[in-house]
């Protein structure tokens, strides 16, 4: 399965953001064939939405799953409706999460915090 | 004549002033523009209220019309708009109502329908008319309230209690004012927040004033500021506990005792005559 | 780490005085003022060098060149929001645009373009502490994005520290929630008045949304006893830890006005806001509490 998660960096040793939607970079991995490749969040610097954005990026992506610390609810609504399921990260380690995703043991998001409606 | 009250920051007596000064000018309106947070309505316990919500136009989609093309979801600045699962989502708190989506999409799949974002009662105490803008909790944007409260604004003496900061919010609620009192507090953060809004009322060209309120013994850093910049200086409101106690309780204290009404009545007088005073310059 | 939040709901409670001195009893080391549209938090945290300043920016704002511009009407036409105007040649207006892009879609010939726009400023102070805050611009709309920025800012000065203290903004929109991402208790500073038990019931409801801790104490508690009594009761009802009484003090007012915190001279009201420091302590790194 494809997977996204939410980084800081597009390099090797990056970790997991604790932003979702105003990550600068998402990993999209491919567990089965263990190969992965960065996609920039074209969202992350916008003043408003910048959850919809992302999520629209992360399912353009076609991932199965989404690996992250926090999700708000607007992401989370798309993610819904394009039946994507949202887990919770363990640490920002992506090894450890990954690894943990594998075996089964991270746990699905359920704290989805309301949207930051910014703007005007 | 059109006053509107503001202030840089919250909690300075915004609401004690244009509540009090709408209470001792007998027939006249207070609105209530601080739609977050509206407070002159505990004062004034208007009757006969009739309540109106207050909508704000967003986008529709017609499923049967749309192909998918996604032209409404690139467009879309505010990041309203997903397209998933061949669907389009549309999130409402997320929309600024520009219409853009609607004028652009080639398929003609997008309407407009109305959306609730918060309500204006309005309602008598004695001879003030008071209307009160609410937004409702979760809302972003409280401005098309503030539209519609100001367009309904009856002739007459008008008290405007704007909401706090310097905010575009604060601008829509000083647009069609002819006068503009600002409230400040005798503290480094009531001289730093009336530097603020002052600038805010210099760049809209509005004649001003400053309220001092809350003043106590000993020097006044917001008095010291407005010697120094040259704005006139309104009236002077003491510290006192008993106004405090009034105040908090949300009574109104020119309706409880003859001092105050004295208080905000030469306050009345001084305004006034700063508002003919500009009218006259203007024309 | 923990991080303290100070919110308040209405305006003018006392919220960066009871912050201040918090930093102070504290020896915080790290501290932030989210306070975005009237930040007062550095008026009494002297610092003796400059900070590190970075432009923020909002929505982008619509400019026309006049050059380009044919005056067929469109963008005024289209604008909802009425920014254009076209007395003397057509213009935006910078304070009511909202950065939509209908104009410069609409444009046939291309005069309109979207133009990057500061909505503000962020400021980074490293001295004995660091020190978190920003600036909106006037007439910018209010943004959670910068309150955002300004906690990111903060974290991203790592220091080993074990406490975190936030000034909050008024109020119960986007700038409050963005403020409460993250922290782990949140203080009020209620006031007992009509209108400060009003608005504190609406910021108790919105922290309960985000499930975060929350303690009230109750600033100028003897202008009105009564309303103190009500804000006490509600407290019990509702399970919230009372974390003290701070009486009305002129001498805390000549404080502020010293660009001092109010524990920074013996004061009844500083005395007062002591002991709220320590039972917020407590109540912080003790969960049985």
């Amino acid at each position: 399965m494809k997977i996204a998660i939410p980084v800081d960096d597009n390099t090797l040793d990056t970790r997991v953001c604790i932003s979702f939607g105003r990550a600068p970079y998402f990993l999209i991995y491919d567990t089965e064939s263990k190969e992965g490749g960065f996609q920039e969040n074209s969202a992350a610097n916008s003043p408003g939405g910048a959850g919809i954005k992302a999520a629209q990026t992360v399912v353009d992506s076609r991932v199965g799953a989404l690996l992250t610390p926090r999700c708000g609810e607007n992401a989370a609504e798309v993610m819904n409706a394009a039946n994507i399921k949202i887990y919770k990260t363990i640490n920002d380690s992506i090894r450890d999460n990954v690894t943990a995703f594998n075996e089964g043991n991270l746990e699905l998001l359920t704290d989805i915090h309301p949207g930051l409606h910014g703007g005007k | 004549m059109r006053i509107a009250v503001l202030s840089g920051k919250g909690g300075t007596g915004k609401t004690l002033v244009s509540v009090n000064l709408a209470a001792v000018a007998g027939q006249s309106s207070y609105i209530d523009c601080d739609v977050e947070e509206p407070n002159g309505y505990l004062f004034f316990k208007p009757e006969r209220v009739e309540s109106e919500e207050i909508s704000i136009r967003i986008p529709l989609v017609d499923e049967t019309l749309c192909n998918g093309c996604r032209i409404c979801v690139e467009f879309c600045k505010f990041n309203a708009l997903a397209y998933i699962n061949d669907k389009l989502l549309i999130f409402d708190e997320v929309c600024h109502s520009c219409r853009g989506c609607v004028l652009f999409c080639p398929e003609k799949a997008l309407g407009e329908r109305n959306k609730v974002i918060g309500s204006i009662e309005k309602g008598v105490s004695e001879n003030v008319a008071v209307a009160t803008g609410i937004l409702n909790i979760g809302e972003a944007s409280g401005i098309p309230i503030i539209k519609k409260l100001l367009h309904d604004m009856p002739p007459g003496s008008s008290f405007i209690d704007c909401p706090p900061g310097s905010a575009c919010i604060v601008m829509e609620s000083i647009k069609d004012a002819d006068y503009c009192i600002l409230v400040a507090e005798p503290t480094l953060f009531g001289v730093h927040n009336l530097n603020m809004v002052h600038e805010l009322v210099e760049l809209f060209g509005k004649p001003h004033g400053v309220l001092l309120n809350k003043c106590l013994e000993g020097e006044n850093p917001a008095e010291k500021y407005c010697l120094d910049k040259g704005i006139k200086i309104l009236g002077r409101i003491s510290f006192d506990r008993e106004l405090g106690t009034i105040n908090s309780d949300a009574r109104i204290a020119v309706r409880e005792n003859a001092k105050y009404r004295d208080l905000f009545a030469s306050l009345l007088r001084v305004v006034s005559e700063e508002v003919q005073r500009e009218t006259a310059l203007d024309s | 780490m923990k991080q303290l939040l100070i919110l308040s709901g209405k305006g003018g409670t006392g919220k960066t005085t009871v912050a201040s001195a918090f930093i102070k009893l504290a020896r915080a080391r790290v501290y932030a003022d989210c306070d975005v549209d009237a930040p007062n938090l550095h008026l009494v945290m002297a610092q003796h060098s400059e900070p590190k300043r970075t432009d923020y920016y909002g929505m982008p704002r619509a400019e026309i060149d006049p050059e380009l511009c044919i005056e067929c009407d469109l963008c005024r036409q289209y604008c909802c929001f009425e920014a254009v105007t076209a007395n003397g040649g057509y213009k935006v207006d910078y304070y009511a645009c909202e950065g939509c892009g209908v104009c410069e879609a609409i444009c046939p010939v291309e005069a309109v373009s979207l133009k990057p726009a500061a909505a503000g400023e962020l400021m980074l102070y490293r001295n004995d502490a660091v020190f978190s805050t920003a600036q909106l611009k006037m007439g910018s709309g209010t943004s959670g994005l910068l309150v955002t920025e300004v906690k990111k800012q903060m974290s991203s000065a790592i220091v080993d520290t074990d406490l975190t203290i936030i000034d909050g903004s008024p109020g119960i929109g986007c700038p409050v929630i963005a403020s409460l991402s993250g922290v782990d208790m949140v203080l009020i500073v209620a006031e007992p008045s009509v209108s400060g038990i009003s608005d504190m019931e609406r910021i108790i409801k919105t922290a309960a949304i985000f499930q975060v801790s929350t303690a009230v104490c109750i600033n100028k508690y003897d202008i009105n006893q009564s309303n103190t009594e009500k804000i006490e009761a509600f407290c019990q009802e509702q399970r919230l830890p009372l974390a003290g009484l701070i009486p009305f003090d002129t001498a805390a007012v000549a404080a502020i006005n010293n660009g001092q915190t109010i524990v920074d001279m013996a004061c009844l009201a500083g005395n007062a806001v002591k002991d709220v420091f320590s039972k917020t302590m407590s109540i912080l790194f003790n969960e049985n509490v």
